[in-house]
């Protein structure tokens, strides 16, 4: 089903706070996930693994490291559901 | 010779979230195996249905975040070795200085078999990439050094059951040998899970008594019927007395040696002649630079089964003849269950307890004596002289034997 930008902003921010303890008020448009947010590869891949399940979509490997930051990732989440 | 002393102490354990806790449970003879109260202990009908769980869960002491990134195992060996750090007043030397031997009996084995069940239910795109680093058998030292930044070495000692007293043997070389300044030892487990009950159960090395858990671990016994599970973690800061006082740290008591052996007679089996364990024992003595005369208290493996109390009674007849019937015998396992990779460590903390306090540990549930065991065992807390030398016994599926001997200051 799809969501609006919001809602998946909102689903990201969860589960990047239950991942690395970031506060989900930090985890906004505009943010990077490793200069901004200080997130580390393996915590990413821990997100995404856990996104695809949330957001029922697929993230491939290579298309993993282009996601850099919060707008790539909602970005990528909300036309792979549509 | 080098003189090696304790200066600091943590645990966590089924008795209490920290040493004094623990300690002061141990000696008010509480029991801390209880019924377990999760749902698959009757979805999989376990002919086990208790086990010691810590009294008091990591997630109330540690932040979510790691415990998340944390198997419980190597979680509960950090609160113990922050509780010990501080107990020891955080020694202050060059982090390159202090080394870490840690034990583990199994490791991280409730992520594992989580992970093995994400695995199964919704495929290899669901297992989480930090399964491997929660899940090795080194996570606990390394959560140690990286937690306390600790950057001389963080070691892991495996030998099953025999693990953690093989750790602080370890210590005592590490810092022998100039390696190190001061060592961070101990051992932990966590792996109260469906899978080893049942494991352990199959090999008939359980307490089945589920009508009464805290009677059910009854080392000496005549109605003992196997070990119960335990879980928790223990920890010791050892430095060298000259480096303690330089300091000014207080001291517990002294490690004044160790020692280990192999039996080479069966996978799980004690050699019934305890040949392998009397020569553990006799060794660690040496090095401790005392004889069997000067031993004055015993806290011993004792983990309430059939035949491998029988084999440490053996044994520690070999070493002390006739004289091991004057020597009281503290079976603390039959209050805190057997911690497997961490029960060592855990002892050893009574052990240093019981010598610095003066005052031998209690024995629970020892209502009929089994006569094929003449031991002089503590049943309740006893006061002890004041120059104690004193031996914690450990012993592991493999073989392993590890003892240590611990003196007043």
């Amino acid at each position: 089903m799809a969501q609006s930008k919001d809602e998946v902003l909102a689903g990201l921010a969860a589960l990047v706070n239950d991942e690395t303890g970031v506060p989900v008020e930090s985890v906004v448009f505009g943010k990077s996930f490793a200069d901004d947010l200080d997130i580390d590869s393996i915590s990413m891949m821990t997100i995404v693994v856990n996104a695809e399940e949330q957001f029922d979509v697929k993230i491939p490997d290579d298309k993993v490291s282009e996601l850099k930051t919060v707008d790539d990732a909602v970005n990528y989440i909300v036309s792979a559901q549509s | 010779m080098t003189t090696i002393v304790v200066t600091g102490i943590g645990a966590t354990s089924c008795l209490g979230g920290n040493a004094r806790d623990t300690w002061e449970a141990l000696l008010r003879r509480e029991s801390g195996i209880r019924l377990l109260t999760e749902e698959w202990v009757e979805t999989h009908e376990l002919p086990v249905k208790f086990a010691g769980r810590v009294k008091v869960p990591a997630s109330e002491v540690l932040e979510r975040i790691e415990i998340k990134r944390l198997d419980p195992s190597a979680q509960l060996a950090v609160i113990a070795a922050r509780e010990a750090w501080a107990d020891a007043g955080a020694p202050t030397d060059p982090k390159e200085r202090v080394l870490v031997d840690f034990a583990t009996g199994i490791g991280g084995l409730n992520t594992l078999l989580d992970a093995w069940d994400v695995l199964k239910e919704k495929g290899p795109r669901r297992v989480l990439p930090m399964t491997i680093p929660m899940l090795m058998p080194n996570a606990a030292a390394a959560a140690i050094s990286m937690d306390l930044q600790t950057r001389g070495g963080a070691r892991t000692c495996v030998s099953a059951c025999a693990s953690g007293t093989e750790s602080i043997s370890n210590a005592v070389d590490h810092l022998r040998a100039g390696i190190a300044d001061v060592v961070i030892c101990g051992g932990t487990e966590s792996v109260i899970h469906p899978l080893p009950i049942a494991a352990f159960a199959a090999m008939h090395a359980l307490s089945t008594r589920n009508d009464d858990p805290a009677r059910a671990s009854r080392p000496y016994d005549k109605d003992r019927d196997g070990f119960v599970l335990g879980e928790g973690a223990a920890v010791l800061i050892l430095e060298t007395k000259e480096h303690a006082e330089a300091r000014g740290a207080k001291i517990y008591a002294e490690i004044a040696g160790g020692s280990v052996s192999s039996d080479a007679h069966h996978i799980t089996a004690p050699d019934p002649e305890g040949n392998g364990a009397a020569r553990a024992v006799l060794d660690a003595l040496t090095d401790a630079g005392v004889t069997p005369a000067d031993v004055n208290y015993i806290n011993a493996h004792a983990t309430s089964t059939p035949v491998g109390d029988i084999a440490e009674y053996t044994a520690l007849h070999k070493v002390f003849g006739d004289r091991i019937k004057e020597i009281p015998v503290s079976a603390t396992k039959s209050a805190t269950g057997h911690l497997l990779g961490g029960t060592g460590a855990l002892e050893a903390m009574f052990t240093v307890l019981s010598v610095h306090e003066k005052i031998a540990a209690p024995t629970l549930n020892l209502d009929n004596q089994d006569e094929a065991i003449p031991l002089d065992v503590v049943i309740e807390p006893r006061p002890l002289p004041d120059s104690i030398v004193a031996i914690s016994n450990s012993f592991g599926f493999g073989g392993h034997n590890a003892v240590i001997v611990v003196k007043s200051i």
